[in-house]
């Protein structure tokens, strides 16, 4: 039973993360490739966990990375940053630090000028939570 | 109260047109994510820096919504595409509308 109760919640919180995702980008499902998300196997201390993201862009007119979203799907709220990048970042590259409460997927969606998404996903086993008081 | 947010940043003083430099920035900031509670069971109210902004010489590099997810002192690092040497002026925005400031010169050679 418990089982199926944990379940449950965590589907409701993947579906959660889902529809930000939708949101984010128009309804469209996005495709794998482009985007590569680093983060941790691993964290310590869910407090401050580094993540980077990185598109594949030239970042000039007709190849530009416009935006990325940041989630998480066991957090108590899936968002986490969105960045905006312009031709003179030069790159579509960022690193932040973030908190995690539990393990959980972290998510990573890169909306391009054209329209296109892709996203990249892993997996971050948390050993202290991030969220406590 | 918590001391005045400070920011620390990383520019480099010099680049060669076009070149694409690395951004590394860092303020001091709780963050309180309006999930905690108090000794009294009560809910601590959110209080994060919710935007962080970069430009130069007016025209905007790179820029982030940022959610309570984000760790106190929030850190972000970045790239800046630079063709001429200018100004790069940081800003981060609080939920009280707080707005924090910085400046860092670069020459373009």
């Amino acid at each position: 039973l418990m089982s199926v109760a944990g379940t449950r919640i965590a589907l409701a919180d993947v579906e959660a993360t889902d529809k930000f995702i939708m949101e984010f980008t128009g309804g469209k499902k996005p495709e794998t490739g482009k985007i590569t998300l680093t983060a941790p196997e691993i964290a310590e201390n869910g407090n401050t966990v580094p993540v980077s993201v990185e598109v594949e862009s030239a970042m000039i007119d007709g190849d530009l990375v416009e935006s990325v979203l940041l989630v998480a799907d066991g957090n108590p709220n899936p968002d986490v940053a969105t960045f905006h990048f312009t031709a003179m970042s030069g790159t579509a590259a960022a690193t932040t630090r973030m908190r995690l409460a539990k393990t959980q997927n972290v998510i990573a969606v890169a909306k391009m000028a054209d329209g296109s998404v892709f996203m990249d996903k892993k997996e971050v086993k948390v050993t202290i939570g991030g969220c406590g008081g | 109260m918590a001391a005045k947010p400070k920011p620390r940043i990383k520019v480099p003083k010099e680049a060669k047109a076009g070149e694409v430099i690395s951004l590394k920035t860092l303020i001091s900031h709780e963050m309180e994510s309006g999930q905690r509670k108090d000794k009294e069971g009560k809910v601590i109210p959110r209080k994060i820096i919710n935007k962080f902004a970069c430009e130069f010489n007016g025209a905007p590099v790179f820029s982030c919504d940022i959610d309570p997810a984000i760790s106190a002192n929030p850190y972000f690092e970045f790239t800046a595409k630079v063709s001429e040497s200018g100004t790069f002026k940081f800003t981060w925005t609080d939920d009280d509308g707080s707005v924090y400031t910085d400046e860092h010169e670069i020459t373009v050679n």
